[in-house]
């Protein structure tokens, strides 16, 4: 028996809501690491914690029919823009009731009916699509803004230069969220983007600002104002959100031991999570009442998930084809 | 029915598709003001305004980039890139991002994008501008790969390519661009990835697509002199191919060559030798034999003959198929 996903709306206008929405992301992400470490979610996840501010304060800025790109550490994003944490759990333990049917997983999870154009797994690949998106809705006359997630490692692939110039050039509807967490894997940032990320968007025109990636409703405030001018038709924005991640690149790491950063760095780090501050914004008892509610919401979403059925190995060769042509099954003849 | 070029075959038909469809869009290096280097979009821009026949930036990358989210949203974007070496910046786009995304949305978007790539060599160019990069698009599943070899076929072939809502890649012949033959545009074409007999025989199938069908055809031409009755296919598509066309050639002829330009090894030929080896391992005579480009760079212009398959080598495993 397939299971059936209930309905999902994830509001974002009030604070209280944007605590849910990071709750929800961080709740996501320490059971997506459980189900890494009990083997039902292969090949293991970029886990996002610690960016959630990011992630919710950017799309609690959008709107219903706006577009995001998004990248390999992507589940902060997915969720921020309401997909449904049941079947974005299913996708990731490979189920055929996940967002995908189970055939994404963590790096290629999308929906475009809620204008998630999806996760990515080649860094910076997602903007120049973002940019073409927004530059169809534009010429159809809407004003849909599209925004194009990407991490600091992305700075440095040619294709998101390309892309800030066409967009300037083209005066694209785009807004370019740059997730600074400090590292391209065990890269930092600090020594490997010349000139540094807003002096870039600069250089070609773009409006850029740093802003406090622990601080959600600061990424908020800088959003807004960015998709506003995107929506006047004043072109594209970039914002850098300095933030950080506080488990490793991947859950492989942590039998690597790379010990690229040390523990005092991401205890300072942690000691700015962004709930906490959102949360001492809240009426008493507020955040614990919305803890409680995802708490359950969550433990749903893991049922509906083991209970799901893996995809058949005979529809392998599926979609390929607007037509339909499946040319090539692993069998010959 | 007029004669005309394949580059003004190709004209024609993207004139024809601007025309008839408003959400077809020309981009690339080059295109708008100058008409391309080999002028296919000749007079586009001045014709349909800067809106629909772009100019863009040299960033190939970002091009088939914002082709791709162009197509997600309702356009058809024909994509020129400028010579066959030039693509490679935006491989990743296509193979990650082009090929894939039909399926990630479970079919339920289309990408209909077409990059035309002219290739091949024969014009006295260089490395990277003479390559036949063919099979490493047709390795990728989700993308269709195909090649016309006379004016007629790209004509033809180009409208059904963006009218297709796949995306396709279509490579060029560049040095067939100059070459006449009658177009007849009030035609039915036949599908866009079946195989045609360019010419009728009895002894051998010789079986290539693109630049290197003309060289079988005067194969042919030559082998008839000896009263050896050779037959050519036109493949027209690399992927899919058609296997059906090329066995029931096979089963009649019973010896297969298969000739390109782009190197044997791994090449088309490979893979039409191994299907149908084992589709009519009772008809065949001899082996399936492959001539191709050398498994190396793309040499300079001085020994680009030395590199190209032509009549010599053609004819040569043509004798070695009929004695064996
Ligand atoms: C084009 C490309 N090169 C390399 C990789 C391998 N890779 C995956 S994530 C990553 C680092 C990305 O760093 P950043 O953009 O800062 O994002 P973060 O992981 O910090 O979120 C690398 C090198 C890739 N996925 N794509
Ligand atoms: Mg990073």
């Amino acid at each position: 028996m397939t299971p059936t996903a209930p309905p999902h709306h994830l509001p974002l206008a009030e604070p209280a809501d944007r605590y849910r929405a990071m709750r929800l992301v961080r709740g996501f992400e320490e059971q997506a690491l459980d189900l890494v470490r009990e083997g039902v979610i292969a090949g293991g996840i970029h886990p996002y914690i610690g960016q959630e501010a990011v992630a919710v304060g950017v799309c609690a800025a959008l709107r219903d029919g706006d577009l995001i790109t998004s990248t390999h550490r992507g589940h902060g994003h997915v969720l921020a823009k309401g997909a449904s944490p049941h079947r974005m759990l299913a996708e990731l333990a490979g189920r055929v009731t996940g967002l995908n049917r189970g055939r994404g997983g963590s790096m290629h999870a999308a929906d475009f009916s809620l204008g998630i154009l999806g996760a990515n797994g080649i860094v910076g690949a997602g903007a120049p699509i973002a940019a073409g998106a927004a530059w169809a809705e534009a010429r159809a006359g809407r004003d849909t803004v599209v925004t194009a997630f990407f991490g600091d490692g992305a700075l440095n692939q040619g294709v998101l230069l390309e892309t800030f110039n066409l967009a300037a050039i083209w005066r694209l509807p785009v807004l370019f969220v740059c997730e600074n967490n400090g590292y391209a894997t065990t890269l930092p940032a600090a020594g490997a983007v010349a000139g540094g990320a807003v002096e870039r968007a600069r250089a070609f025109g773009i409006p850029a600002q740093t802003v406090d990636g622990m601080d959600c409703e600061a990424v908020l405030a800088a959003a807004a104002g960015a998709v506003e001018r995107a929506r006047a038709g004043d072109g594209p924005s970039f914002l850098e959100c300095r933030t950080y991640r506080f488990e490793g690149h991947h859950t492989m790491e942590r039998r690597l031991k790379l010990g690229y950063r040390t523990a005092e760095e991401v205890a300072g780090w942690r000691e700015r999570d962004p709930l906490p501050r959102a949360a001492a914004a809240l009426d008493p008892g507020e955040a614990d009442r919305i803890d409680a509610g995802i708490g359950q919401l969550l433990a749903d979403a893991r049922t509906f998930a083991l209970a799901s059925p893996a995809p058949d190995i005979s529809g392998a060769c599926d979609y390929l084809y607007a037509d339909g042509l499946r040319p090539r099954a692993g069998v010959t003849l | 029915m007029t004669s005309m070029t394949l580059a003004k075959a190709l004209n024609e038909s993207l004139r024809h598709s601007l025309e008839s469809d408003p959400k077809v869009l020309m981009m690339g290096e080059d295109v708008g003001k100058l008409g391309g280097v080999f002028r296919i979009t000749d007079g586009l821009q001045k014709d349909f305004g800067e809106e629909r026949v772009i100019d863009t930036p040299l960033a190939e990358s970002g091009i088939v980039g914002t082709a791709i989210g162009l197509a997600l949203r309702g356009y058809r974007p024909v994509v020129e890139i400028q010579f066959d070496g030039f693509v490679f910046p935006a491989y990743d786009q296509i193979v990650t991002q082009l090929a894939k995304m039909h399926a990630r949305a479970l079919g339920k978007i289309k990408l209909p994008v077409v990059v035309r790539i002219p290739y091949g060599g024969g014009i006295g160019a260089v490395e990277h501008h003479s390559e036949s990069p063919e099979t490493l698009f047709a390795h990728v599943a989700g993308l269709k790969v195909v090649s016309p070899a006379t004016p007629s076929d790209g004509y033809w072939m180009l409208q059904q390519a963006i009218e297709c809502d796949d995306p396709v890649i279509f490579f060029e012949p560049k040095r067939r661009y100059w070459d006449k033959g009658e177009v007849d545009t009030a035609a039915v074409p036949a599908p866009l990835h079946r195989a045609n007999v360019a010419r009728e025989g009895r002894d051998l199938t010789l079986a290539a697509y693109g630049p290197m069908v003309k060289v079988c055809l005067e194969v042919a031409k030559a082998a008839e002199e000896d009263g050896r009755s050779l037959e050519v296919l036109d493949l027209r598509s690399m992927s899919p191919i058609d296997f059906d066309g090329i066995q029931a050639s096979v089963e009649k002829t019973r010896r297969l060559v298969v000739v390109h330009e782009a190197p044997v090894f791994l090449g088309t030929g490979a893979e039409i030798a191994a299907r149908i080896t084992e589709r009519c391992f009772y008809h065949l005579e001899a082996p399936v034999l492959r001539v191709g480009g050398f498994h190396a760079p793309y040499p300079p212009a001085r020994v680009e003959e030395e590199y190209l398959p032509g009549l010599d080598r053609v004819l040569d495993a043509v004798d070695r198929a009929l004695a064996f």
